[in-house]
This record gives structure tokens, C-alpha cells and sequence, in this order.
């Protein structure tokens, strides 16, 4: 079957969209011809900095003939009925049509057949319309033709078009098309200085030979590859190491045909400046790699870079011009290092009260304070030095107003920690400035030292309140200010550091410190020793701690002071922030494997707001449910919710009081009273001591009384006063298990 | 007395001397059939401000021209003690609407002459999207490498003062401080030979400029008139509109004073360039200056539409 051969060439494409197009070409050639009928064997796209090239095999001669029948109207029926039936079918009398039988008696049915057409007319007819509808993040119009509205357009102007067609045993045909004056054709160029020339191709196989020849490799990977082991090999040779940069490597793959690696150095001196400065330098600007000495793990004073010819003089001018530039990015680079150590970080923090933040969240210098207080704030509830944590969070922005992070925003938080070392700041104090943006993604390290982490968090929940406050929570993909990650960094950090955290009120008195209002900053002090009271409370019995909110709510009320009635109403932005955290953390356990409705189980317990033992409750809870014990009484528990939800429903109440023991009668039926107060008895316990597992192996104790109850017991009595009991012990089950989950989120 | 000699033409040889530098290039591209042009009298921060440039790429009417501008980046100054940085510095700027198809090759050949070989040298087209917030103009193309080193910038203008290019310019910015540092093999941009004597006579780029680096670098950061320069602004601001208004015909089908608002425009732009410099502009303000100017710049692009230059039958 035949082949097609495509090629775009062009003046040079982005590197960085050279793969998304190539990706691109091939999806919109094959969904296409697989839409016109021509299922092909097999694709493959490739992407230079001149062109974009495909080949499809096995693509079919032709479409295949279509056979369509169209269904019309009975014989007889009215003129009207048949003249719209005519003008459907496209047929121009009743005579072509075939008449039918069914049930119903006689039809006519028109029987079009419609041939299918050569591959050769679909392709000239389709890869106009992709030329035209091509993705490329960002397109341009050129030339002459420019001039007239609704001229082609393409990443950098497109000079030829080679597209052929043909089985292997024939000499394929060029697809016939004209867009904008660029017709189908054979011809295409090889290297832009090393092979000039017009390259007359047939099919893919001598495309890719004779590009070769004309010096340029088609294959993205190919040239990859050829860089990465010359690099190395060429390192090895003068005992050094390459710094591997898969990013590097694939952009300058992508910005070479064919690739000449080189190796150049600079002057010994510059190995003064952090290697991470040196390589920032010579990566982002000059696009080469660095080397390092592989005993010490140290930069040496070599650089590799990627030249695009093969030189008259083997590349020595190329040399020493790059040397050129990198000597001198290196020394403004060593002029900003050294500019920087002489301005001692704090030195620098007054000028963070002229920039502004975010415009309704004030200066970097109100969000310093304000996280510095709260890494105070947070210290002794993870364990770190309070004064060190305060001063880790005064000077960890600091850098952002150095030279080297003004040319390098990549290296905030980095340089911080060279500076702060160089200053003679505590260990810990030099690593927050570092650690604290630490966990930066998914695969970034979370911090562990006790003062990068109330950093840390403080930084996170300063973000997240303060965006809250305003108002600019992220929406569907949207997330300007990266608060998803910023929470679910946040969320790290407290499960893999194991932290006891009580989010609900630290996020609710850091709502106070955002809103730059004196006088609501003393409503919320006022209110502080109160909710900490009630979060105390919450952690042994949430009920007495939602009726003592209630009553706060009310007496704030009472107080008429709009601004205690306004600091209070900061709970509901408050919990609004909490179910975001959830929704991280959902994400989060599923991502790790946890069954997403065991998470929803434990969250649609009132006042989860402590995420490592939402955690544990999901780990206990996941492990018990792999049991027999814990499915049978699953399934227990749910019979004796759907009764309930049923019953309840059909009473117009709620069966919540109390058990009455004297009209318990049957024997099951007493075992399970006597069971479910063990158990929730034990369970409490467990539970105040945060073993949820025995929490677990509580409720486990309930399952063979659960099934003996409704194995012989009858809910639904005849005597109503004793139907409303058994109800009641139903619910006791279901407040019982309440301990540890909501099991009638649990799905099974 | 020193003895003075004719001029030679190894004094031009643009891998010699500066000016020699820039007459290899007038003259390839005056070959190629651009007018050629001289810098426009007034202060712009780079080559596209020119009238030449920025007004004559609008409207569907062709236009060739190369021409020197010097460019004033006022932020930029470093009071001479920076090897690379210069506040004053010159752009050869060629504009060639509509583009012809082989631009690329011609910018390749202008290196040639001004002895950049590319069978020597490694010469790379790599990204770069221009825009100019000011100027309401942007275009795609890229910034041109020599061995690692930033010669040029190559757009294809598609965007010029809020007016869609049709047909589309071709603009070519050559830096020519880097070129010259970079044909000549000198590290310091004060130590360029300017015209290509070796004896008694020659003339360094230092001699030229290095009194004028530190004298405006003074002037931009330290003592520019904050009070005078915020005036001028707004005095260029309304005068730009005023002439704008009166340019118009009654039945506002023609314009007849674009050029004359259109130097308002540049005037305020580099009057705000200057505040900038001088740090008394923040942050939020900044934004609001560079619209003003844009708007400025977009009033002057319609208004030139509507003139003969731009396209409209006398």
C-alpha cells in the first residue's frame, strides 16, 4: 500500500514547539484520513529548526465505495411527501428509487452508492485545511501576500511544502495542492550553511538519506543522543563529568540540524561565584553545559557547547567567540555576587515597603511582618527555636532584592542561604531562607528542620488567607498565585513531618492579621483566648464545641461591637479554606492509592480540621476494611442506616435518644445494646488517644452481635413504642462508628 | 606637527574601525535599493521609533530604508565603567516592507560583508518575540547569534501602534557596538577603533563617548529636573493630541499633521524614559505612563493611516 511523505520547511521554529507541533502534524494527518476511511498502518513525526516532517504508511489507494439507503415515504403518499423525498435522496424521478415491503405495506427506498475516491484527491483536498488550522501557540503572516485579509499563516514564514504519495514498488506522485502559491512538491533543502542546495526527494526512506547527507538529522532524539554522548565523551577525555540537563539537552536539540559539540573554558577565577550562579549564567543565557570534576562533585572552568556547523577551522573561532560572551556574562555575574555580599540582608529589608505585594494586601514588607509573626507564632508547635524562626522569616525574602535574583529569579531562595551563611546567620536560619518555598512541586524535597518549616508554613498560609480574604480563590484551571500547590505543600509538610496542627484556628487568626484594620486586629485578640478554648474542647468532644461557637457567635452578637460580629464571621472564610485543604488532600491519598470515599468518610466527620489524623483515620480505616470483621460490619452498619434513613423518613423524625433497656426483649437485642455501649465506649478511648486501630478493633468487637440482631430480630414491631426502641439502638450503631468514619459514605 | 596621510581603504575595513562598519553596511543595503537614510533629530530609545520606522510600516504602500539611530536608554548609563553598557549607543536599523521572501539570506550576505563568515562563524536564528508595550507593536521573528553572542534582532512586524501590518514588515536591528566588539576582538566597547587608524590619528570609541557616558549618567540618575521632565511630559501628552485634532479634515477622511503629533509621542516617551531612570516613577504608575504613551503612539498610527504616505489618495 502506498506511502505519504510530508514536510514543512520553514525559517526556524521556537525549539520549545518543535515537539508539540510534530505531535500535532501526526494527530491531524491520521485523524483525518482515519475519518475519511483510509485507516493507514503506521505514523511517525519528526521536528528540526527548519522543518516539521511526517510519514504515514500503508495508507490505502482509496476510500472505500459507500453504500447508503434511504428510507421515503409509502407508495401512494402525497405528491408533496415524494417530491421532498426526490430532493433528499438527490434523485430526479420516482423510477430510481426501489420499492420495499414491510408490515405496513409498500415503500420506496432510494439506494445511493457512492464511490469512494482516490487517497490522492482526499490528501490534496486535506492538507490544505490543516496548513490553515494548524495550532502553533503563536502565528505570523509575512510577504507580499500579507497585504490581503485571510493570508496564510504559519510560526515563522513557510517556503515549501514536500508531500508525496506512492506505494514502494512505484515512483510516488506529488500531491497536487496550492495554498497562498506553495504547491505540493518534491523538493526540499538540506543544511541552511553546510548544504544549501535543493534536495529532490520520493519517499521517506531517501528523505531521511539524503537529509542526512545534506547534513542535517531529522530525529529530535537522534540529535540528543549524538549531543548527549559526545558531551560526555568528550568530558571524559579531560576526566571531568557532564552536568546532565535534560531540559538544556532537548532545547538545544532543538535548536541545531546538525549538531557540532565543542568545549571551551573560562577563566579559573570565576569558580569563586556558587556553582549554581555559574551554571544559571551559562545555561540560560549562552544555552551551554557546564562540567564538573567528578571527585569533589565541583564545577571545573569548562563549558560544552552546541555549535550548528562543522567549521573551516574546526570550530576554534566558534570557541573562542562563545568564550568571549561567557567571560563577560561571567563577570557581571561575579560583579553582582560580589555587589550582593556587601549589603547584609537586613540591611536590605526597608526597601520591601515600597513594593507592593498585591495591591489589596498591601507591601512585601507588611507580608515579611506578618509571616514573621506567625513563624513565631508557629514555632512551638513544631518544635523550633521561636527566635530563630522569626528571624529566618524577616530575612527569607530578602534576597529577592539582590543582583544575582534580579538577573536569576530561579535562584531566590538559594541565594538567600549563600548570603545568609556569608553574613554568619545560624545554620537553621540560612537553610529556612532556602527550604522555606520548599515543597516547590511534586518531586521537591519537603523541608525538615523544625525552623525552615515554620517558615515555611508561614509563608504557605500567608499566601492562602490573604488570596482568601480578596477573594482570588483559584477557579477551574486558573491559579495565578499557585495556591493549589501552596496548599498542598502546606499539607505535605505537616503529614511527612508528622505535625499536630490545628489549621482551623491558625488559619482563622491569621485572617485578623491580613486585614489591615486595627481595630478588627483587637476583635480578633479579644476572641482569641475563646476559640482557643473551643478548639481545645473540640479535640475530645465537638459537640460541646459547636454549641460553645454557637453561643460565641451569639453573645458577639449581644456585644453590639460590629468589629467582634465581623472577626467572628471570618470562620466561614475560615472553614471555606479548610474544605480547599480537604479537596488537596483528597486529591493527594488518591493519588497515593486511598480509596476516595473512606477520605470523604473521615471528612464528613464534624470539625477534621487536624490533617495528619484525618491520615491515620484513613490508613486505620482502609486497613480494617480489608478484613472480614470490618466488611461484615460494614454491611451491618449501612442495613442499619437504610432502615433508619427509610423509617425516619417515613416518621417525619429523628430516632436519636436515648435506648430505653426496659423494652429491650429479645436477647440479640440486648447483646447489641450491651455491644454498641462497649464499643462505644472503647472506641472513645481509643479514639482520645488517637490509636485508631484499636478504635477499629472496637467497632469490630459489634459485628457478630450487629449480625445475630439482624439475623433475629424484627425492626419493625408491631408495637410501636418497641419499634421506636430498636430504631434508636439502629442508631446507636451508626453514632457508635461515628467515632472513626462516616460509614455510610463508604461505598460496598 | 604630525604628518597627516590620505585615507586608506584598509582604514574602512569594517573589521577595523567602527565607522567603516557602518558604511559597509549603508552601502550593502543601498545597494539592495533602501533609501538611506540619517537618524532621526530627536531622542528615541531605539531604532523603531524613527518615523521611518514605526509610521512608514503602516498602510499597504512599499518601503526600503536603512539608516543609523542613535538609541537613548537612559536606565541603562553606567558612568562609563561598564565594559558593555551604554545609555547612548547606536542601532543600524534597515526596514523592508512587505518582506521579501529571501530576508533571512540577505541578513546572512550583510554579515558577509561585514566579514562574519558562516562557514567559520556559528550563526543561529533563535526565538524571540518583540514587543514594544509603548509602541502598541509587536512581531515575531528572533534575536540572530554569532558564536553565542546576540548580533541582531529579526522581526517580521505584524502589530504596529495598534494597527495589524498589511502587508508585513521585514525589520532588521543590527547591534553595532557588539558587532564592532565583536569583528575588532575588543572586550571593552571604549577601546573599539572608531576610524581605523592605527597611527597618531586613532580615533577610539572612548574618545567619542566615554566623557558623554559619565556626564549623562549623572545627569539621568542624579540631577535630570523631576519637576521640568513630569511638565514635559504632560506638555507633550497634550500637545501630541492637540495637533492630532487639528490634523484632521473636516470630514476626518485625511490627516495632514501626523508627523508633527507623532514627535510629541517620541518626545514623551523618552521624557518618561528619563523619569524612570531617575527612580520617581513606582511600580503602579509605570503601567499607567506606558498606556498613555500607547495611546499616544496608536492616535498617531490612525492618523497616519489617513494620510498620503499611509495610504490615502491625495
Amino acid at each position: 500500500m502506498p506511502d505519504l511523505l510530508l514536510e514543512f520547511f520553514s525559517e526556524e521554529i521556537p525549539a520549545r514547539m518543535q515537539a508539540r507541533a510534530a505531535d500535532d502534524l501526526k494527530k491531524m494527518v491520521t485523524d483525518r484520513l482515519v475519518a475519511a476511511g483510509l485507516t493507514y498502518e503506521g505514523a511517525k513525526a519528526f521536528a528540526t529548526p527548519r522543518r516539521l516532517a511526517l510519514t504515514v504508511q500503508g495508507v490505502p489507494a482509496r476510500q472505500p465505495d459507500l453504500k447508503e439507503e434511504r428510507k421515503g415515504p409509502k407508495v401512494g403518499a402525497p405528491e408533496q411527501a415524494i417530491a421532498g423525498f426526490l430532493r433528499a435522496a438527490g434523485l430526479t424521478s420516482i423510477d430510481q428509487a426501489k420499492v420495499q415491503a414491510d408490515k405496513k405495506g409498500d415503500f420506496y427506498v432510494a439506494i445511493t452508492e457512492k464511490e469512494g475516491k482516490p487517497a490522492l484527491d482526499v490528501l490534496a483536498a486535506m492538507i490544505p485545511e490543516i496548513v490553515r488550522a494548524f495550532p502553533w501557540p503563536k502565528s505570523m503572516r509575512w510577504g507580499a501576500q500579507s497585504a490581503s485579509p485571510g493570508s496564510l499563516s504559519w510560526v515563522r514564514p513557510l517556503h515549501a511544502i514536500v508531500a508525496t504519495f506512492g506505494p514502494e514498488t512505484e515512483e510516488p506522485v506529488v500531491v497536487p495542492f496550492d495554498i497562498d502559491g506553495i504547491k505540493g512538491g518534491d523538493v526540499t533543502r538540506g543544511h541552511r550553511f553546510l548544504s544549501p542546495g535543493d534536495i529532490q526527494v520520493r519517499r521517506f526512506d531517501d528523505y531521511v538519506a539524503k537529509l542526512e547527507s545534506a547534513k542535517v538529522v531529522l530525529d529530535a532524539t537522534r540529535r540528543m543522543d549524538i549531543i548527549r554522548a559526545d558531551a560526555k565523551n568528550l568530558a571524559f577525555a579531560q576526566g571531568f563529568e557532564l552536568v546532565e540537563d535534560e531540559g538544556l539537552l532537548a532545547e538545544v536539540a532543538g535548536l541545531v540540524e546538525w549538531p557540532v559539540v565543542l568545549m571551551g573554558e573560562f577563566d579559573k577565577s570565576f569558580l569563586s561565584i556558587p556553582g549554581e550562579v555559574i551554571r544559571s549564567t551559562i545555561r540560560a543565557n549562552q544555552k551551554c553545559f557546564v562540567l564538573r570534576d567528578p571527585q569533589t562533585a565541583k564545577l571545573v572552568n569548562k563549558f560544552i557547547l552546541v555549535a550548528n556547523i562543522e567549521a573551516s577551522d574546526g570550530g576554534k573561532a566558534i570557541v573562542a567567540g562563545n568564550e568571549r560572551v561567557i567571560r563577560a556574562r561571567l563577570s557581571d555575574a561575579k560583579f553582582f555576587y560580589e555587589t550582593d555580599l556587601k549589603t547584609k540582608l537586613e540591611d536590605r529589608l526597608p526597601k520591601f515597603a515600597g513594593i507592593v505585594f498585591h495591591e489589596k494586601l498591601g507591601s512585601q514588607a507588611e507580608r515579611i511582618a506578618r509571616i514573621t509573626a506567625l513563624a513565631g507564632q508557629l514555632a512551638p508547635l513544631v518544635k523550633a527555636d521561636a527566635a530563630k524562626a522569626e528571624r529566618a522569616a524577616q530575612l527569607c525574602k530578602a534576597d529577592l532584592l539582590t543582583e544575582v535574583v534580579g538577573e536569576f529569579p530561579d535562584l531566590q531562595g538559594l541565594m538567600g542561604k549563600y548570603y545568609a551563611e556569608a553574613q554568619g546567620e545560624d545554620e537553621a536560619v540560612a537553610h529556612a531562607c532556602e527550604d522555606h518555598y520548599r515543597p516547590k512541586g511534586p518531586d521537591d524535597l519537603v523541608p525538615g528542620d523544625p525552623v525552615s518549616i515554620a517558615v515555611a508554613l508561614a509563608d504557605k498560609i500567608d499566601t492562602l488567607v490573604g488570596f482568601w480574604a480578596i477573594d482570588e480563590k483559584p477557579t477551574g484551571s486558573k491559579d495565578p498565585y499557585a495556591l493549589r500547590r501552596a496548599a498542598l505543600g502546606l499539607i505535605r509538610i505537616v503529614i511527612d513531618n508528622q505535625l499536630r496542627l490545628p489549621l482551623r484556628r491558625q488559619l482563622w487568626r491569621h485572617f485578623g492579621s491580613v486585614e489591615r484594620d486595627e481595630a478588627l486586629a483587637a476583635a480578633f485578640a479579644l476572641l482569641h483566648p475563646l476559640h482557643d478554648q473551643i478548639v481545645n474542647i473540640s479535640a475530645t468532644d465537638i459537640e460541646l464545641a459547636m454549641k460553645l461557637e454557637v453561643l460565641v457567635s451569639e453573645k458577639t452578637r449581644a456585644a453590639s461591637n460590629p468589629k467582634l460580629v465581623q472577626a467572628h464571621s471570618y470562620l466561614k472564610q475560615t472553614d471555606d479554606l479548610l474544605s480547599f485543604f480537604a479537596d488537596r488532600l483528597k486529591v493527594q491519598l488518591r493519588e497515593q492509592g486511598a480509596r476516595h470515599d473512606l477520605v470523604d468518610a473521615v471528612f464528613a466527620l464534624e470539625g477534621q480540621d487536624d490533617l495528619l489524623m484525618v491520615v491515620r483515620r484513613v490508613e486505620a480505616l482502609g486497613k480494617f476494611l480489608d478484613t472480614d470483621d470490618g466488611k461484615n460490619l460494614l454491611a451491618g452498619v449501612k442495613r442499619a442506616s437504610n432502615i433508619l434513613r427509610i423509617e425516619e423518613k417515613k416518621d417525619g423524625k429523628a430516632y436519636n435518644g436515648a435506648v430505653d433497656a426496659a423494652l429491650l426483649d429479645a436477647p440479640e437485642e440486648k447483646a447489641l445494646a450491651a455491644a454498641v455501649a462497649t464499643a462505644k465506649s472503647e472506641g472513645d478511648t481509643a479514639v482520645a488517644k488517637e490509636d485508631f486501630a484499636a478504635a477499629m478493633t472496637a467497632m469490630a468487637k459489634l459485628r457478630p452481635t450487629v449480625d445475630a440482631f439482624f439475623d433475629k430480630v424484627t425492626v419493625n414491631a408491631d408495637d410501636k413504642a418497641v419499634r421506636a426502641n430498636r430504631l434508636t439502638l439502629l442508631n446507636e450503631i451508626r453514632e457508635a462508628t461515628r467515632a472513626v468514619a462516616d460509614f455510610s459514605k463508604i461505598e460496598g | 606637527m604630525a604628518t597627516s596621510r590620505a585615507a586608506q581603504a584598509s582604514d574602512l575595513d569594517p573589521t577595523k574601525s567602527f565607522q567603516g562598519l557602518i558604511l559597509a553596511l549603508q552601502q550593502y543595503w543601498a545597494a539592495y535599493g533602501c533609501v538611506i537614510l540619517q537618524p532621526y533629530d530627536m531622542e528615541v530609545g531605539a531604532g523603531t521609533f524613527h518615523p521611518a520606522t514605526t509610521l512608514r510600516a503602516l498602510g499597504p504602500k512599499p518601503w526600503n530604508a536603512a539608516y543609523v539611530q542613535p538609541s537613548r536608554r537612559p536606565k541603562d548609563g553606567r558612568y562609563g565603567e561598564n565594559p558593555n553598557r551604554l545609555q547612548h549607543y547606536y542601532q543600524f536599523q534597515v526596514i523592508l516592507k512587505p518582506s521579501p521572501p529571501d530576508l533571512q539570506q540577505l541578513y546572512l550576505d550583510s554579515l558577509k560583508v561585514i566579514g562574519i563568515d558562516s562557514a567559520l562563524h556559528d550563526i543561529r536564528f533563535v526565538e524571540d518575540d518583540w514587543e514594544s508595550p509603548t509602541l502598541g507593536a509587536w512581531g515575531l521573528g528572533w534575536e540572530c547569534w554569532c558564536d553565542g553572542m546576540e548580533v541582531s534582532q529579526f522581526t517580521y512586524f505584524q502589530q504596529v501602534a495598534g494597527v495589524e501590518c498589511a502587508p508585513v514588515a521585514g525589520e532588521l536591528t543590527y547591534g553595532l557596538e557588539r558587532l564592532a566588539m565583536y569583528v575588532q576582538g575588543v572586550d571593552r566597547v571604549y577601546d573599539l577603533n572608531f576610524n581605523g587608524r592605527d597611527d597618531d590619528k586613532k580615533v577610539t570609541y572612548g574618545d567619542v563617548f566615554l566623557q558623554a557616558e559619565r556626564e549623562y549618567s549623572r545627569h539621568n540618575f542624579e540631577h535630570s529636573d523631576s519637576d521640568m521632565l513630569f511638565k514635559q511630559f504632560t506638555m507633550a501628552e497634550e500637545a501630541c493630541r492637540k495637533y492630532l485634532e487639528a490634523g484632521y479634515s473636516a470630514d476626518r477622511s485625511q490627516h495632514l499633521m501626523a508627523l508633527p503629533a507623532y514627535d510629541q509621542c517620541i518626545k514623551a516617551s523618552h521624557v518618561f524614559n528619563l523619569l524612570d531612570a531617575r527612580g520617581v516613577i513606582s511600580v503602579t504608575e509605570r503601567q499607567s505612563y506606558i498606556l498613555r504613551v500607547r495611546e499616544l503612539a496608536k492616535a498617531c498610527g490612525a492618523a497616519w493611516l489617513k494620510t498620503e504616505a499611509g495610504g490615502v489618495a491625495a
